[in-house]
C-alpha cells in the first residue's frame, strides 16, 4: 500500500460520501413508491350476522356480499394484519408501534373493546362461534442474537371471564398419555368448539406437528393426530380442515385437507397448490383460504370440503376470510 | 475517532501510547461497519419473510438452520487457504465482499425460498471464510503480550456494530415507508464501506514484524498442527467450552419463565447480555494481559456455572434477572476473545489462520452437540434438573480445562 495515510483517508471519506448519497436516494425513492393509499371508509362495516364475508383488504378490515364476492366491498378504516370475526365479535392483530403489534377485540361496530400487547409477528387469529373466546398466534424469534430456529406463541382470551392465557406453553400437554415437557414445544393455530371450552391447536415438538385437543378450564392438551397444522373445526364440530404437510415434510409444501374426527380419515381437497393458511369454513361444506400470487398479493379462494370439485377464486386482492354469521357453527 | 488514531501509528508507537495497533483498530472498524450491515438484515429478515413475503415461520427456520454446520467446516477451509497463499487480508476481504453481494441477492431472490436460502448460505460462507484469517491478522499484528487487549478492543467494536445495526434498520424502515428493499440496499452500501476500509487500511503484515518464512504451507503441515501438544490441549479446551455451553436460546427461555417477565421483553434479554459483553470485553482483555489469560478464561467457566446455578436456584424476579444476565455477559467477555488470545502465540505464524479456525470450529461443533443433548435432558428431567446438570458439566469442564492449560504451564 503505497498511498499515504492522508490520501487513504480522503479516499475512504469520498467512498463513504458516495455510498451515503446512494443510500439516501434509494431510501427516498422507496418512500415515494410505497406511500400508502389509505382507503376511505365508504360505508360503516359491521360484524352483524348476514350473508357477508369479512376479509382483510390492503391491510384494512372489509366486508363483501357472499352473493357477489368479487363485487364492491365495504372497507373500514381499521388496520389489521390478520383479522377474524364470529358472533358479533372481531379480533384484529394490528401494529401498536412501528415495531410491535397488539391484539384488539372489536365489537360489532369495529370499536375496540380490549387490547393486549403481543410479542412477535402476527400469524393466526380466531374467534369462537359465540364470539366469547379469542385465540391468536404470533411468530417470535429471529431477533438478532437468537441464533437458529423460530418459535411461536399462542394466546387465548376468554372475553366473558377476562381470563388471559398469554402462551399455551403454560398448559399441560400429553402425547400417548405422557407429559410432553421438551423446550422445543411450539403451539399455533387455535380453533374453538361450540362449548367455548374445548379447542384444538397444533403442537410442534421433536419434528412432529400434532393436532392437540385442549380443555381451557382444566388447562390441559392431549394429542389427537399427527401431521395436522392450523386446524379449523367444522360448524358441526365433527371435521377439521387443516394444512397437511406433504409426506410429513413441510418444506415440500402443504395440501389442504379435511380430517374426520370420528374415523381420523384424511381427505385431500381439490386445491393442489400449497396452502400456508389456517382455513375457514365458509359454510358446512365449503372451505375458504388465502393463496398468494408470485409477487405476494393475496386472493381468497374457496373449495368444497369433501374433496370434490375445483377451487374457485372468491375475493381477489383479499386475505383472512371469515363468514359472518351464515347461521353455521364454530369459527364461521 | 478510529481513523484519526490510525493516521499516526508510528508516532503513537514512538510514544508507546497506542492502546492497540493500527491494524487492530482498522480490523475493528471493518468489523463494526460490517456488523452494522449484517445485523440490519438479521433484524428485519423475519419481518421480511413473514410479513413482507408472507412465507411461513417454518420457512424462516429452514432458511436459518440449514447452513450452520457447513459454515463451521468452511472456516477451516478459509483458514487453510489464507495460510497457504499467505494472503489473509485478501481472503478476509473476499469473505466480506461475498457477504456484501449477498445483501443485493435478497432483492433478486424475490419470494423464492430456494433463492433466499442460497443467498443466506452465500452470506454465511462469507462469514465462515473471513473469521479465521481476520483473527489471524489480529494476532500477527499484535505483540503476544498485548493480545488480550487487542481482541478485547476488536470484540467491543464488533459488538457496537451489532448493537447499531438493528437501530439503523428500524430508522431506514421508518424513513422509507416500510421498504425492506431499502434496508437491503442500505445494508449492501454499508458493507461496501467495510470492504473499502479493509482494502485501504488493513495491512497483511505489520511492517515491523519478522518476514514470513519462504516455503509455502502444505496440507501435511496443517495436519501436523494437531500433533502439537499445546494446540491439542487448546483444541480440547475450546471443545470443552463448547460442551459446557447450552445456548442462548435455552438460557433466555429459562430466564423468561423464572422471572415471569412479559414475553414482550424477551428480546431485551439478549440485549442485556450483549451490553455486558460490550462493556466487559476490553477491560477483561487488558486484565488477561496483566494477570494471565488462563485465570480469566477459567473465571469465564465460573461465570457460566454461576449463570446456570442462578437459573436453577429458588430465586426469581429482578435479582435473578440482573445476576444471571451479568454473569452470562461476563462469561462471554472472559472467554470469546481471550481464547483466541491464548491460541495465537501457540500457533506458528505460517499456520495461524488454520489453527485458529480449528479451535473455533471445535468449539462450535461441540456446542451444537451440547445444545441438542441439553434439549433432551430438559425433556427427560425438566428444566431445573437439566440446568443444574449443565452447571455441574461447566464446573467439570472448567476443572479439566484448568488441568489441561496449567499442565507444565507452557501456554501464555
Amino acid at each position: 500500500m503505497s498511498l499515504s495515510v492522508r490520501t487513504r483517508l480522503l479516499v475512504v471519506l469520498a467512498v463513504a460520501l458516495v455510498l451515503a448519497v446512494a443510500a439516501v436516494f434509494y431510501i427516498r425513492g422507496a418512500a415515494a413508491r410505497t406511500t400508502p393509499s389509505a382507503p376511505a371508509a365508504s360505508k360503516a362495516v359491521t360484524l352483524d350476522a348476514g350473508p357477508a364475508l369479512l376479509t382483510v383488504t390492503d391491510r384494512h378490515i372489509a366486508t363483501v356480499s357472499t352473493m357477489d364476492p368479487a363485487g364492491p366491498r365495504t372497507v373500514s378504516s381499521v388496520e389489521c394484519v390478520r383479522a377474524y370475526a364470529a358472533g358479533g365479535t372481531g379480533v384484529c392483530l394490528q401494529p401498536a408501534t412501528p415495531w410491535t403489534y397488539k391484539m384488539v377485540v372489536l365489537d360489532r361496530h369495529l370499536a375496540p373493546v380490549r387490547s393486549v400487547d403481543i410479542p412477535g409477528l402476527p400469524n393466526r387469529a380466531r374467534v369462537s362461534a359465540s364470539g366469547r373466546m379469542i385465540g391468536w398466534t404470533t411468530f417470535v424469534g429471529g431477533d438478532s442474537y437468537n441464533s437458529g430456529g423460530f418459535s411461536t406463541r399462542t394466546g387465548i382470551l376468554d372475553t366473558a371471564s377476562g381470563t388471559l392465557v398469554s402462551s399455551l406453553e403454560e398448559f399441560t400437554a400429553t402425547h400417548d398419555g405422557r407429559e410432553v415437557r421438551s423446550a422445543d414445544r411450539n403451539f399455533w393455530g387455535v380453533t374453538f368448539a361450540l362449548d367455548d371450552n374445548t379447542f384444538y391447536a397444533t403442537m410442534s415438538s421433536g419434528g412432529h406437528r400434532r393436532l392437540m385437543k385442549g380443555d381451557f378450564a382444566a388447562r390441559t392438551l392431549r394429542s389427537v393426530a399427527d401431521n395436522v397444522e392450523c386446524p379449523s373445526l367444522s360448524p358441526d364440530g365433527r371435521r377439521i380442515a387443516f394444512k397437511h404437510a406433504i409426506d410429513g415434510d413441510p418444506t415440500r409444501g402443504w395440501r389442504l385437507s379435511v380430517l374426520d374426527l370420528g374415523t381420523l380419515a384424511v381427505t385431500p381437497l381439490a386445491e393442489t397448490a400449497s396452502v400456508d393458511d389456517q382455513p375457514a369454513w365458509l359454510d358446512g361444506s365449503t372451505i375458504g383460504y388465502t393463496l398468494r400470487q408470485a409477487d405476494g398479493r393475496p386472493d381468497v379462494f374457496a373449495v368444497p370440503a369433501d374433496g370434490s370439485g375445483t377451487p374457485r377464486l372468491l375475493v381477489p386482492g383479499a386475505e383472512s376470510p371469515a363468514a359472518l354469521g351464515v347461521a353455521t357453527g364454530p369459527n364461521g | 475517532m478510529y481513523l484519526s488514531t490510525i493516521t499516526r501509528p508510528t508516532a503513537a508507537k514512538g510514544r508507546g501510547a497506542a492502546f492497540v495497533g493500527g491494524n487492530v483498530l482498522a480490523l475493528g472498524t471493518v468489523s463494526l461497519v460490517t456488523d452494522v450491515s449484517a445485523e440490519m438484515v438479521t433484524a428485519v429478515l423475519p419481518l421480511y419473510l413473514v410479513l413482507g413475503l408472507h412465507l411461513s415461520p417454518l420457512a424462516y427456520g429452514v432458511v436459518d438452520g440449514v447452513y450452520t454446520g457447513a459454515t463451521a467446516l468452511l472456516r477451516i477451509v478459509g483458514g487453510y487457504v489464507a495460510d497457504r497463499v499467505r494472503a489473509r487480508k485478501t481472503l478476509a476481504g473476499f469473505g466480506y465482499a461475498l457477504s456484501a453481494v449477498a445483501k443485493l441477492g435478497l432483492l433478486a431472490a424475490g419470494r423464492s425460498l430456494a433463492g433466499i436460502g442460497f443467498v443466506v448460505a452465500v452470506d454465511r460462507m462469507g462469514k465462515g471464510l473471513r473469521t479465521a484469517p481476520r483473527d489471524a491478522l489480529i494476532t500477527l499484528s499484535t505483540p503476544p503480550s498485548e493480545l488480550g487487549r487487542a481482541f478485547g478492543v476488536h470484540r467491543t467494536m464488533d459488538a457496537v456494530g451489532a448493537f447499531l445495526g438493528p437501530l439503523v434498520a428500524l430508522g431506514v424502515l421508518a424513513w422509507s415507508g416500510q421498504s425492506y428493499d431499502a434496508v437491503f440496499v442500505t445494508s449492501f452500501l454499508v458493507a461496501i464501506l467495510g470492504v473499502a476500509v479493509l482494502v485501504l487500511f488493513v495491512r497483511e503484515r505489520d511492517p515491523l514484524a519478522a518476514p514470513p518464512s519462504a516455503s509455502p504451507v502444505r496440507v501435511r503441515e496443517a495436519a501436523a498442527l494437531l500433533r502439537s501438544t499445546d494446540l491439542r490441549r487448546l483444541f480440547l479446551a475450546a471443545a470443552l467450552l463448547g460442551v459446557a455451553t447450552i445456548g442462548d436460546g435455552f438460557v433466555y427461555l429459562m430466564l423468561q419463565r423464572r422471572t415471569e417477565i412479559g414475553l414482550l421483553w424477551f428480546p431485551l434479554l439478549a440485549v442485556g447480555t450483549s451490553l455486558g459483553y460490550l462493556l466487559l470485553a476490553a477491560p477483561l482483555g487488558v486484565l488477561a494481559d496483566r494477570i494471565g489469560r488462563r485465570p480469566v478464561l477459567l473465571a469465564g467457566y465460573a461465570a457460566l456455572a454461576l449463570t446456570y446455578l442462578l437459573l436453577g436456584a429458588p430465586i426469581g424476579g429482578w435479582p435473578l434477572l440482573v445476576g444471571a444476565l451479568a454473569a452470562y455477559g461476563l462469561y462471554y467477555a472472559a472467554t470469546d476473545g481471550v481464547l483466541m488470545a491464548l491460541a495465537g502465540p501457540v500457533l506458528p505464524d505460517a499456520l495461524r489462520a488454520t489453527g485458529l479456525a480449528l479451535v473455533q470450529t471445535g468449539q462450535a461443533l461441540a456446542y451444537l452437540v451440547s445444545s441438542v443433548l441439553f434439549g433432551l435432558a430438559w425433556a427427560a428431567w425438566g428444566p431445573t434438573a437439566a440446568v443444574l446438570m449443565a452447571a455441574l458439566v461447566a464446573v467439570v469442564a472448567g476443572g479439566v480445562t484448568a488441568g489441561l492449560l496449567f499442565h507444565k504451564g507452557r501456554l501464555a
